[in-house]
Order: C-alpha cells, then structure tokens, then sequence
C-alpha cells in the first residue's frame, strides 16, 4: 500500500476543522445536480459536523420542555392534575405532545436525525481509519523548520560514539537509533532517504482516532440497546401486606407494563412472600423527628416446586431472583377491618392497603362490602398511625409510627358500580349511585376506632371493627397503650425484568473508555533528519506534527532530541 | 458548641477571607491596566506591532501551542514537501490573533496573518503584591473552607453533600481547590482568574449560608448509598471545572474583542486584558478545562443512571434532574463539537461554553428548588 498522505482529513466532515477546505459550494453551483447529485448533497449536508452541531443544541433545546410540565412516563398523577389546573392550555399542549416530550414525534425526529448523522459519520471514518492503521507514515517533508518544536542537534555525537568511518555513515547510524527509540515510544516508523538526507518519520497516536470512534459507536449501542432490547422487559407493581404473598404471574399483578416484545409466558411463577416489613424513624434528633431512616422488608421467595429462601429487599437493594429485580419503592399500612351483619356473621374483613397522603402517612383507603348485607356497602376511611386535632379540629397525624392509631371511615350504602364488569380501583370509590350514612353533611359523626374496637353502623346494618394484630393482642397482661405492632404494613413492590440494562451498562462503558482516549491521547508525528546544510556539514533535524488538541507537543519533540542527540547522559 | 456550629464559624471566617483575597485580586486587575496603560505611553502609539520591550517572553509557548493546533499541514503525495493550508489561528477565520510577533519562537507560518493586520501587543506584567496577597488568602480561606467541610461531615457522620447546604459547601470548595491545583500544574499563570473564583465562591456561600442552610438530620433511605459518595462528588467536582472553563471563556470573548477591535486598527483602551494570554490560548485553556469537567459530567450522570437503577427501578426516566443532567452534557458535547467545526472555533464555542455553564448553575439553583421531581433532596 502507498503511503497516504492525510487520511484523517479524507474522513472527517468537509467542515472538520482539519479537513482540507473544499471550494465553496461547488456542488451547488453546478448548473444542473440531478437527482444522485442532490442526494449526495443533501447527504453531505446531513453527515457535516455543521448539521451534528445544530442537532445537539435543538437536541438539548427540544429536552427542556419535559421538565416544565409533568410527563405521562414519570408523573401520571402530575399531568391529570395539569389538566385539572389548566383546562384550557392543557389539551392545547397534548396536542404538541408536550406530556410525552420524550417519546414525541418532534423529539424523536432530532434524535434519529442526529444518529443518521452520527451513522453516515462514523463508517467513512472507520474505514478510513482502518487503512490509516496500515498506511505508513507520511514522507519528511522537505524543510521541518517550518514545523512544530523545530530544533536542532549536532550529528558530533554519533560520528565519536560510534566510530562511524564517514559523516554518512554516521548519518545513517544516528536516524537508525531514532527510528528504533520512535518505535519503541509506541510510534509507527519509517525510514526515508530523499536527496541523500537519512530520515525517519514517524507517527503515533491511532489510538485516538480509534477512541473517537468508539465512542460514537457505542452512543449508537446504547440508542439500539434502548430502543430494542427495553422492549423485551417488563415491570409491574404489587401491594403485598405483611403475612401475604404474591405469584408472579400476569394475573397477580396490580398494574403490569410489558414492553412491546414481551411474551407473558415467560414470566417464572415464583412465590415472593412479606413476612415483616421494618420501618425505623427518626426518634432523638429535634430537627427531624419522624423522619424515616429505614425501610426493610423481610421476604422469603419459593420457586416453583422449591424450597423457600429467606430475602431483604430495602431502598437502594433490590432483590434479584428468577430473572427479576425487586425493589421496595412504597411503603404504608393496611388496617384489618372487619364487617359483619345484624346477625353477627362476618361478611367482610381484611387487611386493606390504605395510600400514605403525608410524610406522617396520613392515609386514604376504601372498603367494599358487595355481598352479605342488604344493600352494597362502601366506606371511605382516613388512617393516622399517631393521631392529633388541628386548631380547626380536623384530625391528622403527627408521626409516622404507631403511637396514638385512628381509624374514621364514612359510610355509602347502595350500589358500589363494581357489578358491570368494569374495572374499578380498589382504592377509589365512587359514590354517585350511594347514599352517605356517616361523615360530611349527614349530621351523624364519623366512625372512629382504635384498634381492637368494634362499633354499630348507623341504621342497624350491623357492626364495623378494627382488629389489632398485636401478637399479644387480647392478652390481659400486654401493656396497656402500646399500639406499635397493632396495624399491618404493606410493601408496594415494583417488580422488573430489563435484559437491555447490561448491553447499556456496557455501552456505557465503552463511551467513558472511548471518550477518555480520545480526548488525552494525542495524536503527532515526529521527524528526524540528518539534513546536509550548504557548506557540508550533517545536522539533525527535529520537528513534530499535532493532529488535533495536542498542547504537549513542543516538549515531546524537545526531549526526544534531548534523548537522542545526547546518548551517554 | 456542636461540630455544627464551628462548622458555620469556618464557613464565615472563610467567607471573610475570601471577601479579601477578592478585593486583592480586584486591586491587582487594575493594577494591570495601569501597567497596560502605562506601557502603550511609553512606547508612545497605541498598541503597535513593536512595542519591543513589552512583549512577554513567557507567551511565547502559548503562541505556538495555538498555532499549531489550528494549523492543518498536509503532505501532497506528489511534491513531498509539507505545503501549510491554513494559517489561521483558532480564534476563528476572521479574528488576528495577539501573538507577539517579537516572539523569538512565533512560527513564520503566522507570518502571514501577522503581515496583513495590525496585532496586539501583550504585556510583561509579574506578579504584583496585591496578586501574591490574593493568592495567600485565597490559600487561607481554602484551608478554612475544608475544615468547615470537614467539620460538617463529622457532625453529620456522613458525606457533606446530601442536601443542598451542603452541595453548595462541598461543591464551592471543589471550585477553589480547583483554581489553586490549575495553578499549581498549569504551564500559565492563571492567577488572575482569582477574582471570578473567588467572587463566585463567595457569592455561592452567601447565599447557601443564607438560604439554603440546614441543620444536620440522617439520611432519608433513598440516599444511604456508596453512590452518594462517588455520584455527588464527581458531580461537584465536573461543576468546578467547567466553571473554570466558565471563566477562561468570559475573558477569552473579552480579549477576541479587544484583538479585533486591534485589528481594525481602531484605539484600544488600555485595560488588564493586555496582560493577559492571548484568546487563542484562552480558548485552548478553557478547553482543556472544560473537557475534563466533561468527562466528570458523563461519568455523573452514567454513575447517576446505575444509582436510579438500585434506588428507582429504573435507570432513566426523564426526572426533572435527570433532564438537566442530560442537557447540561449535550451542550457541552455540543461545545467540543464547535471547536471542531469551521466556523464555529473561536467566539462561537465560547458563547457554548457559557451557556453550558449556565445550564449547569440553572439546574444547581432553579431545578433544585422549583421544579417537581424525584431529586427533591435540596433539603428546604
Ligand atoms: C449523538 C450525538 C453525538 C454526540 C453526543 C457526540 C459527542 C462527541 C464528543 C463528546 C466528542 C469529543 C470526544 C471524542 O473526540 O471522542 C465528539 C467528537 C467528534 N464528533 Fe461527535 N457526537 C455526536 C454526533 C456526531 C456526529 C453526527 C458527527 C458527524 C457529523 C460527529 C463527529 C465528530 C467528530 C469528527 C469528532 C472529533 C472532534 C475532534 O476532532 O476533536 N459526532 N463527539
């Protein structure tokens, strides 16, 4: 292969800073492109560094409105109540997209933009690069004093140090020590005589082109990794309370979101169970009574036909078993209530998940009693783990742990719309076609319980309790007022499979390594010549060459000539 | 007294010392426009191609570090020989840069660019008493400064940068450790970047001790990870190089300024800049800086990205901060991209390198306190 002269310049965007100018815009003035010719055009256009720029800054640009208004992905909750607040405005930006910004039409067209740019980049310059790998370094050029770091030593050296018989000799001597010195400093060498002057040149630094690219390969990766291996997972999200369990199966599920290849087959039907779910507040520091210091839930997994193994997962440790990552993401307490009938017959009772509102974990929930009494019976409740009365009597609680446990509910008698078939949530009731019994403008008081009480509903429909699960419960000698284990805890756990998540992981990887090199190796060639001046004489000649950010230059070329013109110190 | 409450006397104390090394390096700029002023007298024109005795021997390696690097040689198959396409400095095509021309070792290759304009000339100017008290309590208030921070993670018990106080604390510390290390290492005398430094940090501490302070309390869970320690600081510390990079750029635009006003052979008025690198080695400087700030910022937000995934569930998902973070890094990729175009080396790049700090003190302050999100550490 001959040698290239500047194969980085071929393979970089006409407006590479390093690439040779072309004359402006010939292609355009040309009378008549034709179609190839305007493909090419437009295509140059798109792969110029000009058109990556552009798209970076709109890219960074298109990524702020995202995190000015609520997105459906990350906060549901958010953008219903963003529709709630602006009617108006709301449904004007929906139709922007502007709740799905990063799943848009508009966002997704800059990034795809920019990764056909990034494409049409990268493979002319790889393959570049592969023949600059095997191209030998660029011929000396004539005069080095025009170039970088330009000195000069004597050849005096090398005529005594090596006996040489003649100048030449000595000449030749002198450049072979310089390309075997070039070499092993990780150059690539080699020797050139041109009008009887010895030379070596030499060049290193491949290795930041290779980073380079790299780099930009592996953004590629991670798009690809993203974009399809994400869609082989699944995530899904299940209330367990303590002393239950759950099968992970399609069916177990609360919400469940399979990505857009995911086969619900392949879901392995182990069992995750809650024994214990551990919360610790902050009870000493003034500042910050109450403030949660850790969440433990104790677990234990069976697979199917398995034995059962003991597990923990807490904030910040998921727990990975069967394919899955288990993280604990919500915590809460699920009061056991207790309905039964006039006659005294329970109809209902459960351990009922209520939705933590407050640091405090003041809590929502709802009870549905469809069968065994006359007319379906809704309850709406509010829990507070430590009760306390506002100035305007309005309960809420004060702490997160069990110290002082209200329960108030307010009763709904008639139809609970569950019979239709169509799904309602367990935490919502919906009291249109309900009468309200207790609480609001009925005129009768809210029920009221603390654990391990038991009162009538209102029109002798029978009776409501709030059973205490205290192990001791019910034992006379228990001490008097300690609620702590009186009410049930539940674990929200979400539940993941993402295969994508190594290939990123080790995308991302590659992106430091190649960024690291890219941007910290220089890149350089380095002469050495014995030049014949006018009057005869032989002297060596030095100089350097940076190909891209290279602020060592000067010095690198200074030392090596130190080094090699000076051999005994 | 608590550890706490030393805690907040140092940060004071630091403060005040801070507050004087600023006033030090406030006198010293204009000490140098004087010096500037004074010079341009004595050669009696204004600023001239030979202004002999003025021009600094050290800028000599600044020159042509520059010109190299924005020079693209190539060697024609043919002819062997190196034929120089381009001369143009990097401050861009239009721009002459300042480079000494007295310079013993300034290429010949500028030659050109040096013949058809008027340049620069730069100012010898040593280190002034003000400057050497700058730097000396710029080194004090640095030594209170880390004790304070010090002082507050002992009360903690942890790391001293889990809420908002405390980024602010750490991340200010990282600034001035920063610009004292650079000043160690670097082949420039950047010493007079001292009064953006230190006016930032003060500025910064001011307002963390007013607004933003908190009393010690544990960590919520979602926190108690070793990637607090690695996430947060490498994130801090991205923040004090791309500040510094902040900087060089601020005073790069004003020195390109000053260079072509030069160039068009229209009064200059003299001022500090003359003592000054010129904005081609500026900008080289601010690069540099700026891209290992951007390495810290890929790493914050990959490092970032495998903490959400422990903590969230998932390892993205467009949280306000996560956005930021995201923004912040492409404008940045965005700059190194500019600086690697034609037509957008020089003042365009630098213009990026601003508004990429902007960002990042956007997101530091806005983001954290106004906007929702799972990131809603700030403490407040
Ligand atoms: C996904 C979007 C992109 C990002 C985030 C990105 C980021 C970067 C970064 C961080 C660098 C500096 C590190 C290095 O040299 O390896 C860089 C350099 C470079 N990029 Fe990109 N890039 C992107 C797309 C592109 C595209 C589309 C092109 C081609 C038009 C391109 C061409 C280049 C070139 C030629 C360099 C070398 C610059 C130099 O010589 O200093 N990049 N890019």
């Amino acid at each position: 292969m001959s040698p290239r002269s500047d194969p980085d310049a071929l393979s970089r965007p006409d407006d590479h800073i390093y690439a040779p100018e072309r004359k402006p815009d010939a292609s355009v003035t040309q009378p008549k492109l034709g179609v190839v010719g305007w493909l090419r055009f437009a295509w140059r256009q798109l792969t110029s560094m000009r058109t990556a720029l552009l798209l970076l800054l709109l890219l960074a640009i298109a990524a702020v409105p995202g995190s000015l208004v609520p997105q459906r992905s990350s906060d549901p909750n958010g953008v219903t109540q963003y529709f709630a607040d602006n009617p108006d405005l709301a449904p004007v930006l929906d139709g922007f997209q502007m709740f799905d910004v990063y799943t848009s039409a508009w966002f997704s067209a800059i990034y795809l933009l920019l990764f056909v740019s990034l494409i049409g980049c990268v493979i002319p310059r790889t393959k570049h690069h592969f023949d600059a790998l095997r191209a030998r370094p660029p011929r000396t050029p004539v005069r080095l004093s025009r170039l970088a770091g330009y000195t000069e030593r004597p050849l005096a050296g090398f005529e005594t140090a090596h006996g040489a018989s003649s100048t030449s000799s000595a000449a030749d001597a002198a450049i072979d020590r310089a390309a075997a010195e070039l070499r092993r400093a990780g150059y690539r060498v080699e020797r050139y005589d041109m009008r009887g002057e010895a030379s070596v040149s030499a060049e290193r630094g491949y290795l930041r082109e290779t980073g380079n690219l790299v780099f930009h390969t592996a953004l590629l990766g991670v798009l690809v990794a993203v974009g399809i291996g994400g869609g082989f997972g699944f995530s899904g999200q299940r209330v367990v309370v303590e002393g239950q369990s759950f099968v992970n199966t399609l069916a177990a599920y609360d919400s469940f979101n399979p990505g857009r290849f995911f086969d619900d087959t392949t879901l392995d039907p182990y069992r995750l169970s809650l024994g214990e779910l551990d919360a610790v507040y902050e009870t000493r520091n003034q500042e910050a009574i109450g403030q949660p210091i850790d969440f433990t839930a104790h677990v234990s997994v069976q697979a199917k036909g398995g034995d059962s193994e003991p597990g923990v997962v807490k904030v910040n440790a998921p727990l990975r078993v069967h394919g899955t990552d288990v993280y604990l993401l919500g915590n809460g307490y699920a009061p056991t209530i207790t309905v039964r009938n006039p006659d005294g017959e329970v109809v209902f009772t459960d351990a009922v998940p209520f939705l933590p509102q407050d640091a405090n974990l003041t809590s929502i929930g709802v009870v549905k009693v469809p069968d065994g009494l006359e007319e379906q019976l809704g309850m709406v409740g509010f829990f507070y783990p430590t009760q306390t009365t506002l100035g305007s009597g309005a309960y809420t609680s004060s702490y997160p742990d069990l110290v002082y446990p209200v329960l108030t509910l307010n009763v709904y008698q008639g139809d609970l719309g569950i019979n239709e078939g169509t799904p309602t949530s367990v935490y919502t009731l919906d009291p249109s076609s309900m009468e309200q019994l207790t609480g609001g403008s009925t005129g009768v008081e809210s029920i009221e319980l603390m654990p391990g009480e038991t009162v009538e509903l209102p029109n002798g429909l029978g009776s409501v309790s709030f059973e205490d699960v205290s192990p001791d419960a019910g034992d006379p000698d228990a001490a008097e007022g300690d609620y702590s284990q009186s009410v049930s805890r539940f674990a929200s756990f979400d539940i993941h499979d993402d295969p994508s998540q190594g290939w990123v992981l080790a995308f991302a990887v590659l992106i430091v390594a190649g960024l690291l090199v890219s941007l910290f190796v220089p890149r350089r060639r380095m002469w050495v010549k014995a030049a014949r001046r006018p009057d005869g004489t032989v002297v060596l000649e030095y100089a350097g060459l940076a190909r891209g950010e290279d602020p060592g230059l000067e010095e690198a070329v200074a030392a090596f000539a130190d080094r090699h013109a000076n051999p005994a110190t | 007294m608590t550890l706490d409450e030393i805690s907040i006397i140092l940060v004071y104390s630091a403060m005040a010392v801070y507050a004087i090394a600023f006033i030090a390096y406030a006198i010293d700029l204009a000490r140098r426009s004087a010096a500037a002023t004074r010079a341009a007298d004595l050669v009696g024109v204004a600023p001239s191609v030979s202004a002999p005795a003025v021009v600094a021997g050290g800028r000599a390696a600044t020159s042509v570090g520059s010109a190299t690097d924005a020079t693209t040689a190539s060697v024609p198959e043919s002819s062997g020989t190196v034929a120089i396409e381009r001369a143009v400095p990097s401050a861009g095509e239009a721009e002459v840069t300042g480079t000494g021309p007295a310079t013993p070792a300034a290429p010949r290759k500028l030659g050109a660019s040096v013949a058809s304009g008027a340049t620069v000339a730069s100012v010898a100017y040593g280190r002034s008493p003000a400057l050497r008290v700058g730097v000396a309590m710029t080194v004090i208030a640095w030594v209170l400064h880390l004790s304070a921070d010090v002082t507050r993670g002992l009360a903690a018990g942890r790391v001293p940068w889990a809420n908002m106080y405390e980024f602010a604390l750490t991340g200010t510390l990282v600034i001035t450790t920063v610009y004292l290390v650079v000043l160690v290492v670097a082949k420039y005398d950047l010493r007079f970047l001292g009064t953006f430094v230190t006016g930032l940090v003060l500025v910064l501490l001011g307002v963390a001790t007013v607004n933003f302070y908190v009393s010690v309390v544990p960590l919520p869970p979602a926190l108690q990870s070793a990637w607090l320690v690695i996430h947060v600081f490498v994130a801090t510390s991205a923040t004090g190089f791309l500040a510094l990079g902040f900087a060089l750029s601020v005073v790069q635009l004003m020195q390109s300024r000053r260079e072509s006003l030069a160039a068009s052979a229209k009064a200059v008025k003299q001022n500090f800049l003359a003592t000054l690198p010129d904005s081609a080695a500026l900008e080289n400087l601010a690069y540099r800086v700026i891209i290992v700030g951007f390495i810290l910022w890929t790493f914050t937000l990959m490092a970032g990205a495998i903490w959400a995934e422990a903590a969230w569930g998932r390892y993205w998902g467009w949280d306000t901060k996560e956005v930021w973070t995201f923004i912040i890094w492409v404008v940045y990729a965005g700059y190194i991209h500019a600086r690697a175009t034609r037509g957008w080396r020089g003042s365009r790049s630098a213009w990026l390198a601003i508004i990429g700090f902007s960002t990042v003190l956007f997101s530091f302050t806005v983001v954290n306190l106004f906007f929702k999100g799972l990131h809603a550490y700030s403490g407040l």
